[in-house]
């Protein structure tokens, strides 16, 4: 397991190279790259800036990725998250599972992302028109979590 | 007990301070005792603590509930519902 936060960019290729080479066992890899958007519920955004809780987050991401590895058998792990300024077309996070085959990979990416939008502390913060604003948490991130509240398939469960 | 105080991102905004030690009376027992403890500073620390605000709380970088209770030295932080990813 990787967890990264960091200012830098990241490259998606380089990233997924590297976890292929090092685990010859996984026949799937997905992955999800999250992005700054250029319109925030009808408002231009010109600037983003992140902020978030040195200590915690890296606990927070490795929690999340430990309750994905415990749902499903993955041969490894990679969370990216950037904070700091960006701007829109900016990368703001990567998220990269490698498993022997594909539906635990996509399963257990959706899953990493999920948690990581309610259970991360990251804060988003728009530059519009208007100003600076907080971005308001949306319901619709709360609801994501309810569909793991079943237990996983069981061919996607470690024995 | 003595406890250090963190709050981000609109909270931190909000209140003008990013960290903070202090020394708590010995009827301050809980995350939810510290952020009634808190509001009795009133201003901006009455309105932006208030039970009616959505905020999270986190124990020694572990999100948690009012009931939980204090440790010796432990770091307690308030910020908004998070908005990464």
């Amino acid at each position: 397991m990787s967890v990264k936060v960091q200012t830098e960019d990241f490259d998606l290729s380089s990233e997924i190279d590297a976890l292929r080479r090092a685990h010859p066992e996984a026949g799937a890899l997905a992955c999800f790259i999250g992005a700054v958007r250029d319109l925030n519920q009808g408002v231009a955004v010109s600037e983003m800036e992140l902020e978030h809780y040195p200590g915690m987050t890296e606990k927070a991401l490795a929690a999340i990725v430990e309750q994905a590895q415990a749902r499903w058998p993955i041969a490894e792990a990679l969370v990216i998250h950037r904070y700091g300024k960006l701007a829109p077309t900016d990368q703001i996070v990567l998220v990269a599972v490698a498993t022997a085959h594909r539906g635990d990979a996509f399963a257990a990416c959706e899953f990493i992302m999920d948690y990581l939008k309610t259970a991360a502390p990251f804060w988003k913060k728009e530059v519009t028109a208007t100003g600076a604003h907080w971005v308001d948490a949306r319901d619709t991130d709360e609801r994501a979590l309810h569909k793991w509240a079943e237990p996983a398939p069981a061919s996607g469960r470690k024995s | 007990m003595k406890i250090q105080l963190k709050f981000f991102a609109s909270v931190r905004e909000a209140l003008g301070v990013a960290d903070e030690a202090v020394q708590l009376p010995d009827s301050v027992v809980t995350v939810g005792d510290v952020r009634r403890w808190l509001r009795a500073r009133g201003g901006d620390w009455a309105e932006t603590l208030a039970e009616g605000r959505l905020l999270r709380m986190a124990c020694n970088h572990e999100m948690t509930g009012a009931e939980t209770r204090l440790t010796e030295g432990c770091e307690v932080a308030f910020f908004p519902p998070v908005t990464g990813g």
